[in-house]
């Protein structure tokens, strides 16, 4: 696997909701590289350290990546001003992606909680009906592709901690009944911390594989500086401290000690 | 006009030219490998090594500042047997100067550790002088002259390898741990490692950095890394390595004029990959613009008022 680092045209820039950003870029060496579950690091001019954002759809055909991201401090709203026709500095792409075998011997649940959603859009449009996506988000006015979901074909369930759209509450109970119903073989998981680790009891309880992203503050993006920790217990060995941008930020659900 | 000549002597190891990636920040450098030839590089100094394996500190372990970062990675590395059998024959493959940066808990971690270097094909070994010293409650070698005289002559004794001193800027006065290192026999000196520094998140009242406290590198340190160099360049006679907040081919010129004979590049490196081989290229602009013939003509040559 190889990675680049270079400037790519923004062909595409939307905005989904208050403060959330979607953007495509004209890559073609990376959109032939790119994994689902991958990611990039954006350069956020004037900032020391780059921000590392989820690969959200790869268009292998048109050289396309697109990324969503939301404006949480100072270099995300940087980046966030860039538009359609500039050019944007990026490190990509980077990590290791989600297992996406090409037929599934069941169905998959996809699990996204609010700006976790992106990374699993290209194995729900891959799965299609084959899949649940189960997303949850703060309220109404925060949820975000579910239509993208819906449109490749997923069953789309949406939950709001608020209850002003959907399931009220988070996506425990409707995992649990999906998981109830049988005949699931895998779930992907991308989301907070707490989420992913209830994600992780629930698929341990059905004995279900499931995979899952985690997040962590990123130096060099790449491998390099050791900055990313996080600890794993592999093939039933003591613990080890992996890093999530290169052994990651995908990992097998059943080996991260959260 | 002919090619300015890039290449530097440090105490008989040659670097075809200043740049050296700075350790912790370029791992064994196989990642950067992917993006551009490390031969580009004069030398790389590997990820602090130690005695033992570690699993470093806590995540978070990073956090930004204005024109810098804090970073508290606590030394997670491999341990130096691995690095002897894995790492350290697959850099020598390669055509640039490998540096062994070692790190201990204690005097005869640091001994050992730089013995079972000696055996190898390593090219220098730079002792980190700014980890703990546990027996004496964990305050770092490096503050104080009676640790890094310590460490320093433990390890004199324990290998013919090059060693450089790589200095703490957290004291009263470099100069004064600079000469005590120099007194013990190091061939060189490198410096400035991090700058202690704190951020809290005013949200949740929480310090950014698990660990609480930190090491502050980047463009912020720059100045004071400049100023240390030239004070610790006139105090020494072997060569001063110069490190902190270096981020393209200018500021190593100033940094080779306030007395460094190389240079070392670390957290610009985060900010773009590249920055240490654009750096390369720029310097030797700089060089064929003013017409110097050679990169080492410059050492030094900054003019005090
Ligand atoms: C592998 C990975 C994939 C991600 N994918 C997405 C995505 O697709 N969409 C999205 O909106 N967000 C994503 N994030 C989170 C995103 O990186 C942070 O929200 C962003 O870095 C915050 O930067 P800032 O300038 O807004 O905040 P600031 O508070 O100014 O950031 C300060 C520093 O902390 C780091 N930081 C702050 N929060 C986080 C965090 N949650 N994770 C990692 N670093 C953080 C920043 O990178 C920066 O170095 C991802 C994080 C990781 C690790
Ligand atoms: C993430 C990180 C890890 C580091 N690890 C080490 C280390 O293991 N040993 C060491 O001597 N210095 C270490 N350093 C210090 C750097 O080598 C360098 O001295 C410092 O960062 C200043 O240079 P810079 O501003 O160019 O980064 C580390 C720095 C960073 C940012
Ligand atoms: S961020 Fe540098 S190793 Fe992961």
């Amino acid at each position: 696997m190889s990675y680049f680092c270079e400037r790519y045209p923004i062909i595409e820039k939307s905005s989904l909701s208050a403060d959330i950003y979607s953007y495509t870029l004209l890559c073609p060496n990376v959109a032939a590289e790119a994994q689902t579950g991958q990611f990039v690091q954006i350069k956020a001019e004037g900032f020391t350290l780059r921000r590392p954002i989820s690969i959200c759809e790869i268009d292998k055909q048109k050289g396309t990546i697109r990324l969503v991201f939301e404006v949480r401090g100072k270099g995300t709203d940087k980046i966030s001003r860039l538009n359609v026709g500039e050019l944007m500095d990026i490190i990509a792409p980077l990590g290791h992606g989600f297992t996406v075998p090409d037929t599934l011997d069941g169905k998959a649940i996809i699990v996204g909680g609010g700006i976790g959603t992106p990374p699993m859009l290209d194995i729900a449009k891959k799965y299609k009906d084959k899949c649940t996506a189960v997303l949850g988000f703060r309220s109404f006015d925060r949820i975000i592709l579910d239509k993208d979901y819906t449109k490749a074909g997923a069953m789309t369930i949406i939950c709001t901690d608020d209850g002003s759209y959907g399931i009220k509450g988070t996506i425990a109970s409707p995992l649990d009944e999906e998981l109830k119903a049988g005949g699931v073989s895998m779930i992907y998981a991308c989301g907070p911390t707490p989420m992913l680790k209830a994600v992780v009891l629930t698929a341990e309880r059905y004995g279900v594989k499931c995979e899952v992203s985690l997040e962590q503050r990123m130096g060099c993006g790449v491998g390099a500086c050791v900055v990313c920790a996080c600890t794993v217990r592999r093939g039933g060995s003591k613990e080890q401290v992996l890093r999530v941008c290169k052994d990651g930020p995908v990992f097998d659900g059943s080996e991260v000690v959260f | 006009m002919i090619k300015p000549d890039l290449s530097v002597n440090i105490c008989g190891v040659e670097f075809k030219n200043p740049v050296i990636a700075a350790s912790g920040t370029y791992g064994f450098g196989e990642e950067y490998d992917e993006l551009y030839p490390l031969e580009k590089l004069g030398g790389i100094s590997c990820k602090g090594t130690t005695l033992n394996p570690k699993d470093g500190n806590i995540p978070p372990r990073i956090a930004e500042t204005p024109s810098g970062i804090l970073n508290s990675v606590g030394l997670q590395n491999p341990g130096v047997d691995k690095f002897i059998s894995y790492h350290l024959p697959r850099l020598k493959k390669r055509d640039t100067v490998v540096i062994a940066n070692i790190a201990g808990a204690s005097v005869e971690d640091y001994a050992l550790t730089a013995q079972k270097l000696d055996d190898t094909d390593v090219d220098m070994i730079e002792l980190n002088i700014s980890c703990p010293n546990v027996k004496q409650g964990g305050a770092t070698w490096g503050v104080s002259c009676a640790g890094a005289y310590a460490v320093t002559k433990a390890v004199r004794s324990a290998t013919k390898k090059p060693i450089m001193v790589k200095l703490t800027p957290n004291v009263t006065d470099i100069t004064e741990i600079a000469k005590a290192v120099e007194a013990e026999g190091a061939d060189a000196v490198s410096l400035i490692n991090t700058l202690l520094g704190m951020r809290i998140d005013i949200k949740t009242r929480r310090p950014v950095l698990h660990n609480n406290v930190g090491g502050l590198s980047g463009p912020a340190v720059f100045p004071v890394a400049v100023r240390m160099v030239w004070q610790v360049s006139n105090a020494v006679n072997i060569p001063v390595i110069g490190i902190g907040g270096i981020s393209d081919g200018a500021d190593i010129i100033e940094m080779m004029l306030a007395g460094a004979s190389a240079v070392q590049m670390g957290t610009a490196i985060f900010t773009d990959p590249y920055a240490p081989i654009k750096a390369i290229e720029q310097v030797e602009r700089y060089l064929s613009d003013n017409r110097i013939e050679k990169i080492s003509d410059i050492v030094g040559q900054v003019e005090p008022w």
